[in-house]
């Protein structure tokens, strides 16, 4: 029997500044591959499918398991983990482009950065550290702690951001996945005492108020996080916070 | 300003409700009399002109909000981008079907407050029944102000189930599809109120 191939188109760009041009490749089918194993031949034979000699394909991996969120990229027009993503469930070719709103460093590398910036702008920790030791912090009931769970599973990967259309480069909208994670430390129990500065974050310019209520983001989210349920809970905290502002209350802090 | 988004974003959904919002239903409500004929309806319309301080009204609940609501949302629909072809889940598309249906609410408005409002407040024209009925003996004008309601009845009800996202009312996925049911009664009530009055015209 014939060596069965299979056929795919990634869209590659050299640098960041320079113009993406798309390049077909054809390699030797195996069962069970996915993305990333498909991607890993063009570093093996870097040859397009019509023999041109070519520079093998970018990408960033790491976990391999759906866990880390480096190696999201749009397959076949959709936004997820090239790991996850198995050739035997897709139609052919298969179209493997960057997600289009990061930088492109190169091929399939974006830079993600403006992610986390805006975890540390959201303040997306807990802070544990004094100049002397605090003792231990209050205690987490364990059904909420199982809740928080669900929201904690938030790997930065920026699929959210990828769909969502008011994150883009007209608009300076922080995204689903950071005001997630505000809600996730301020329902901590020694997160919360810095439950208003996450707020006062999110009442920023750029902040939770550039959300249109797409929903786009908890469809396409691949740990199933309650996002949509995240921005409208921190819709009401932070519109409470800033009447507490204005009226003057002294639970504003 | 630095950091006033958050404060215009919340006023901007608040002023789609309260006042524009009621103003909506009121005015549609006042069109209705015309389906009682034409003595009912400039009955019910010069009961409304005749409100004291009628000019503060009109500036502090209709102009102004509307003007800051529509220069916001322009600004708005501009920087979204819209993609229900590659996400074509049924909220991208209320998305993107709210931001058309500002634009065409918007051009709407501006044409019909010019053919009406301000055609009076120059004197050109009466407030009567008869004005309406001439706007909309042509096919074209009737055409676009069945365009026009529908357009803006979506807007108003669409809006108010971000309106209740947006002020965090409704927060869980099942109050916010009950408040989808609530928003499409809202919508075809409003909008078969407004039709029919339409139709009393012609």
């Amino acid at each position: 029997m014939a060596q069965e191939k299979l056929t795919f188109i990634v869209k590659r760009q050299d640098n960041p500044n320079a113009e993406p041009y798309d390049e077909t490749f054809e390699i030797n089918y195996r069962k069970n591959m996915n993305i990333i194993s498909v991607l890993m031949e063009t570093q093996k034979y870097p040859i397009t499918a019509n023999g041109k000699k070519t520079s093998p394909v970018n990408w960033e991996s790491n976990c391999l398991e759906e866990v880390c969120g480096a190696c999201s990229m749009v397959i076949n027009g959709e936004p997820r983990q090239a790991c996850s993503t198995l050739v035997d469930q897709l139609e052919q070719p298969i179209r493997i482009e960057p997600m289009s709103t990061f930088p492109v460093e190169r091929d399939l590398v974006v830079d993600r950065s403006r992610m986390f910036d805006s975890l540390k702008k959201v303040k997306a920790w807990i802070p544990i550290d004094g100049t002397h030791d605090l003792g231990p912090g209050p205690r987490m009931p364990e059904k909420k702690r199982q809740w928080a769970y669900e929201l904690s599973k938030c790997m930065t990967c920026g699929v959210c951001l990828e769909a969502c259309p008011n994150v883009n480069s007209d608009s300076d909208f922080i995204g689903p996945a950071a005001l997630s994670q505000a809600r996730l430390f301020n329902s901590h129990p020694t997160g919360e005492m810095n439950k208003s500065e996450r707020l006062e974050a999110l009442m920023e310019d750029g902040g939770i108020s550039g959300c249109g209520n797409s929903q786009n983001c908890v469809q396409v989210c691949p740990k199933g996080i309650p996002l949509t349920t995240s921005i409208a809970a921190m819709n009401r905290e932070t519109n409470i916070q800033s009447f507490k502002n204005f009226f003057g209350s002294d639970y504003a802090h | 300003m630095e950091n006033r988004e958050f404060f215009y974003r919340r006023l901007h959904s608040l002023l789609g409700v309260v006042p524009i919002g009621i103003f909506l239903i009121q005015h549609l409500f006042v069109n209705h009399f015309a389906v009682y004929g034409p003595e009912s309806f400039n009955k019910a319309a010069s009961f409304m002109h005749d409100l004291p301080f009628r000019i503060l009204l009109e500036i502090f609940i209709i102009f102004l909000p509307i003007l800051f609501h529509a220069v916001l949302g322009v600004y708005i629909v501009f920087v979204a981008k819209n993609n229900v072809t590659r996400y074509g889940y049924f909220r991208n598309w209320m998305f993107f079907l709210q931001r058309i249906t500002g634009i065409v609410t918007l051009v709407f408005i501006v044409w019909h407050v010019w053919e009406t409002r301000v055609q009076i407040g120059l004197g050109t024209e009466e407030l009567d029944y008869s004005l309406m009925e001439t706007i909309l003996a042509s096919p074209v004008m009737f055409a676009f102000y069945v365009l026009g309601i529908i357009s803006t009845t979506f807007h108003f009800a669409n809006g108010l189930w971000s309106f209740l996202v947006s002020w965090g009312i409704t927060v869980t996925p099942r109050s916010q599809k009950m408040a989808t049911y609530a928003t499409i009664l809202i919508f075809l009530a409003v909008t078969y109120l407004g039709i029919r009055a339409l139709f009393a015209f012609v």
